[in-house]
């Protein structure tokens, strides 16, 4: 299983906090596209030019690999500070 | 005998912090840095012409300390630093609080002055910190600013 959060605006467009997938997709992008087919709504705000990714807790590009266990967190482009 | 200072402190917090003890912390038993610089981040009442009335800053638990360690380590890389103090707080802000602190200390001032802007300009691009603006037209999630990723890149 891939455990997959979301954060700030993306969760609350989404409605979603967390979840979990088989890990069945082999990267980023493919995880990208998976989730774009929940709706048209996760197609656009999960697009690579509007969500960063993390993958256990470091930002990381479209072309990292996934394992079983993996944390994912999908987020708006940061904002701290 | 008081307890070592530490070299390094990371916090991410609800609470206030204190600058006159952060300075302390930065400064005490350390005779061999000649320069502190510091900065803070403030809550301001304006943002992109919308009247700001607080602020809520959400983030991703299991990264922030993370990212921010990561961060000083390569500050260290780059500069030789002496104490770095790095606070961001979390949660519900008023206006005029405390958001972040950054605090550097090193022997000459130009590494700590390089060092602490460095710390603020990564951390706003790569530090998973969200802000939420109430005003009194409801509440927003705050956009990221390109010229923020421009400044972070330049180091």
């Amino acid at each position: 299983m891939i455990k997959v959060l979301f954060f700030a605006q993306l969760r609350e467009v989404l409605n979603c906090a967390s979840l979990e997938l088989e890990a069945n997709v082999s990267n980023i992008a493919e995880l990208r596209a998976q989730l774009a087919k929940k709706g048209q709504r996760w197609q656009e705000f999960l697009a690579s030019d509007k969500a960063l990714v993390a993958v256990n807790q470091t930002l990381v590009n479209e072309d990292c690999t996934l394992n079983s266990g993996d944390e994912v967190a999908f987020f708006p482009p940061v904002t701290g500070g | 005998m008081t307890k070592a200072p530490e070299q390094e402190h990371i916090s991410v917090q609800q609470q206030d912090f204190d600058l006159a003890a952060e300075y302390q912390a930065l400064t005490a038993n350390n005779q061999s840095d000649g320069a502190v610089v510091h900065f803070v981040g403030l809550v301001r009442d304006n943002n992109l012409g919308r009247q700001v009335q607080a602020l809520e800053l959400e983030h991703y638990p299991a990264m922030t300390s993370k990212a921010l360690s990561k961060l000083v380590d390569e500050a260290r890389q780059r500069w030789d630093l002496g104490r770095i103090r790095l606070i961001h707080r979390v949660g519900k802000l008023s206006l005029g609080e405390q958001i972040v602190f950054v605090g550097v200390t090193s022997k000459h001032r130009g590494s700590a002055f390089a060092a602490c802007e460095f710390l603020m300009d990564q951390l706003k691009t790569r530090a998973p910190f969200w802000k939420k603006e109430h005003t009194s037209e409801g509440a927003h999630w705050v956009a990221a600013r390109a010229s923020d990723q421009v400044k972070a890149g330049d180091w």
